[in-house]
């Protein structure tokens, strides 16, 4: 019986998966059970009720509002937020550079395309961490002082200090403002897809026209007045305008030469593939190369493109956390201070994990079904 | 299985399948041929002639070479002078100076392997067992505590040795998860199945940063409290789970590729399945996907240099601490130069010799 039973597949296959199943949950079981010793031995409480506690410390630079008197979730909240910022700015700015690469890179000039060549081995070859370095080490100790700033444009400052640029103010009814100009902008896109819906033919460019239109009206009926305010010397530092702080223009300039190497060679992989036949059958009907690649090769290169173009962005957003190299505040750095300043290490790294898998899910779901939108129809 | 040879030659007229003659240019031609190339060229040389020369100033011609005076980096120009200065201490870190021939002759070592894998033809289980004996005694020799050889606890390990330990050892050790990951994610048992791809996903969503985090952090909390296990071995444990993730996709793509009819073929003839995925499907498996191996390897020793964040003493880490010596006016660009400089004659190294093998298995033309 008992031999029959072990010859049998089936029962064989459910014996093992059973073992492994109840190896794996002994296992969580003394983790837990070592997890739950150590804490107690060294009196730590498990919970979230700290995310109330005001946070008490500093952080340098934030995209939306942060102070010191605000609480832990708050903080974590900020470094999420700065996360998103710079990882989006990253991956659009980088595939718009990339895409520049690729196309240097393949076009018949040499100078060009060795200078390009140069720049995506060397930079593909070396640890980004090493490169966010130098970047932060060359805006930190190779640029002039703010007393003798270089001045490339009138209004713009670069110094040890950050980058100084004119800031505009908007002064008014600001608030009815921004909401809305930006219920007009949601509608028209609304519109002009169930118009594509429909099929009813729309002209691009009255519909600019017309957007451009109503937020002037909106913005002259709310008393909106533009000024703009530049940078000033005033002792040490500048005073007034807008200012990207060292670390953050080192952490976009690194992430960004990094990434567009890599996005470069993606795309110039995707259009390399697509045969040569294609190139001859556009220039035969008579496009020009400008048309046939954006209107023949680039759609079809597309479906070669994407799936390794997700896999870059979504390394892009987890590229971010060598910002904490630089001391840019996103959600590794806050995580990494809140750790030092409350000890509760299990539920700050929760929070992290949970936010880069959620982060790396939603970016597949939304590449995957753009892949799906392009992907060749095969009846 | 001996491939039927066919020669094209007796059916084909050989003219006829060689590529058409691409007309000749002139380099004028191609530089200046029409508005848009020699607009490129014209702004592309511009901007060389004028970086060129700032770059070689600051570099070359105003750099300080002659080392023993620090002040002399105070002006402006590279400050060569450091590296050399302060070489001992960025390729061993604070390893005892009267022992630093120990790491040298791990460097040394590591090479050896190097070396001992580039040949295809030694590829198989003497390399394997070669590496393992290799890596003890690369270990062993840091360690010492035996034979006369002081003892030196991996506090103290740093600079080039740790960097290239830390690559080999995580890549060697993920290895064997990564194989047993595939054949999980690939399996028809639903457990194992689930586990294997609840694995892989996890670690991949994660940046490496978050795992050292855990890593340093977590991983005391989560073992007994007698087990103390020192902060490189910590990394060494994050640096492993993470390469076994990204590799167990690579080996998952290269079992895709091998037909069906290769284990059917296997049970057919009573294998049992071990012996089938050892003997039949791996190295058919591992040979389709030695590129993206390459490229993962190339990856990982990349990777090694985050382990400064949780304050392991790596190449960076020490070329880092090397730039606070308050005689020397701090020249990180310098420094980070020669750490990257290092790090790309690793890794381009290795993207060559993955050209050459691809090149090389297209030439033989396996299958």
């Amino acid at each position: 019986m008992l031999t029959h039973l072990w010859y049998s597949e089936r029962a064989r296959s459910w014996l093992i998966q059973g073992l492994l199943l109840g190896g794996v949950a002994c296992f969580l079981y003394w983790v837990c059970g070592n997890t739950a010793a150590n804490l107690a031995a060294r009196g730590i409480r498990v919970g979230y009720e700290f995310l109330w506690r005001t946070a008490r410390f500093p952080i340098s630079e934030s995209v939306i509002p942060y102070s010191p008197a605000d609480t832990f979730l708050w903080a974590f909240v900020v470094g999420i937020a700065n996360t998103l910022f710079i990882s989006l700015l990253a991956i659009v700015s980088s595939t718009v550079v990339g895409l520049l690469v690729a196309l240097a890179r393949r076009s018949g000039n040499p100078l060009l395309a060795g200078i390009t060549g140069g720049y995506v081995t060397a930079v593909r070859n070396t640890p980004l961490i090493v490169q966010l370095l130098f970047w932060y080490a060359l805006a930190t100790t190779a640029l002039p002082a703010p007393r003798n700033a270089f001045n490339p444009i009138d209004g713009v400052f670069i110094s040890l200090r950050g980058i100084f640029l004119p800031q505009v103010h908007l002064s008014g009814d600001t608030t009815t403002f921004a909401a809305l100009a930006l219920s007009i902008i949601v509608v028209t896109t609304m519109m002009v897809g169930i118009a594509r819906r429909w099929n009813v033919p729309l002209r691009g460019a009255l519909v600019m026209i017309a957007v451009v239109t109503a937020l002037g009206a909106v913005a002259a009926v709310n008393d909106i007045r533009i000024s703009v305010s530049t940078p000033e010397l005033r002792g040490l530092n500048f005073v007034g305008g807008f200012r990207l702080s060292s670390e953050f223009t080192a952490l976009m300039l690194g992430l960004v030469i990094y990434t567009s190497a890599f996005i470069g060679e993606i795309i110039r992989g995707g259009i390399d593939a697509i045969g040569k036949g294609q190139w001859e059958a556009a220039r035969a009907l008579g496009l020009n190369e400008r048309k046939t690649l954006s209107r023949i090769i680039i759609p079809q290169a597309l479906r070669i493109i994407i799936p390794p173009l997700t896999t870059q962005y979504l390394s892009t957003v987890k590229n971010t956390t060598l910002a904490l190299a630089v001391g840019y505040p996103e959600l590794g750095l806050i995580v990494g201070t809140v750790i030092n300043q409350t000890g509760q290490a299990i539920e700050s790294i929760v929070i992290m994990l949970a936010v880069f898998l959620t982060i790396s899910i939603a970016v597949s779901l939304v590449m995957n079904r753009y892949n799906r939108k392009i992907a060749l129809v095969q009846p | 299985m001996t491939p039927i040879e066919f020669t094209p030659s007796l059916l084909v007229d050989r003219r006829a399948t060689r590529p058409p003659p691409v007309p000749r240019r002139s380099t004028a031609g191609i530089l200046f041929g029409d508005l848009t190339s020699a607009l490129l060229t014209i702004v592309t040389g511009g901007l060389i002639l004028l970086a060129a020369p700032a770059i070689a100033k600051w570099a070359i011609i105003d750099a300080v070479w002659t080392t023993g005076n620090p002040s002399a980096c105070q002006q402006a120009g590279a400050c060569w002078a450091f590296i050399a200065d302060k070489l001992r201490f960025i390729l061993f870190g604070v390893y005892p100076p009267e022992q630093q021939w120990r790491p040298l002759v791990v460097i040394g070592l590591v090479l050896l392997g190097v070396l001992m894998t580039l040949a295809p033809a030694l590829w198989g289980r003497r390399l394997i067992i070669g590496w393992t004996v290799l890596v003890a005694v690369m270990l062993a020799l840091m360690w010492g505590g035996f034979l006369g050889l002081s003892f030196v606890p991996t506090s103290r390990w740093g600079g080039l040795p740790v960097t290239l330990l830390l690559a080999v050892v995580s890549l060697g050790l993920g290895f064997p998860f990564a194989v047993l990951l595939a054949l999980g994610r690939r399996s028809a048992w639903p457990v194992t199945r689930f586990l294997s791809v609840f694995t892989i996903e996890i670690v991949r969503g994660l940046p490496l940063v978050g795992l050292l985090f855990v890593a340093s952090i977590l991983l005391p909390l989560l073992l007994p409290a007698d087990w103390t296990i020192d902060k490189l071995g910590r990394t060494v444990a994050a640096l492993t789970v993470f390469a076994a993730a990204y590799l167990a996709e690579v080996v998952r793509g290269g079992l895709q590729g091998v037909p069906v009819g290769q284990q059917e073929a296997a049970r057919a003839l009573g294998i049992p399945y071990w012996k089938t995925v050892c003997y039949i499907v791996l190295p058919q498996a591992i040979q389709k996907v030695i590129p993206p191996l390459t490229n993962t390897a190339i990856i990982m020793v990349k990777n090694t240099s985050l382990v400064m964040i949780v304050g392991v003493f790596d190449m960076l880490g020490a070329g880092r601490s090397a730039a606070t010596d308050p005689a020397w006016p701090a020249p990180y660009p310098e420094i980070y130069l020669f750490v990257a400089s290092i790090y790309f004659v690793i890794c381009y190294g290795i993207s060559r010799y993955s050209l050459w093998l691809e090149r090389r298995v297209r030439e033989k033309d396996y299958q």
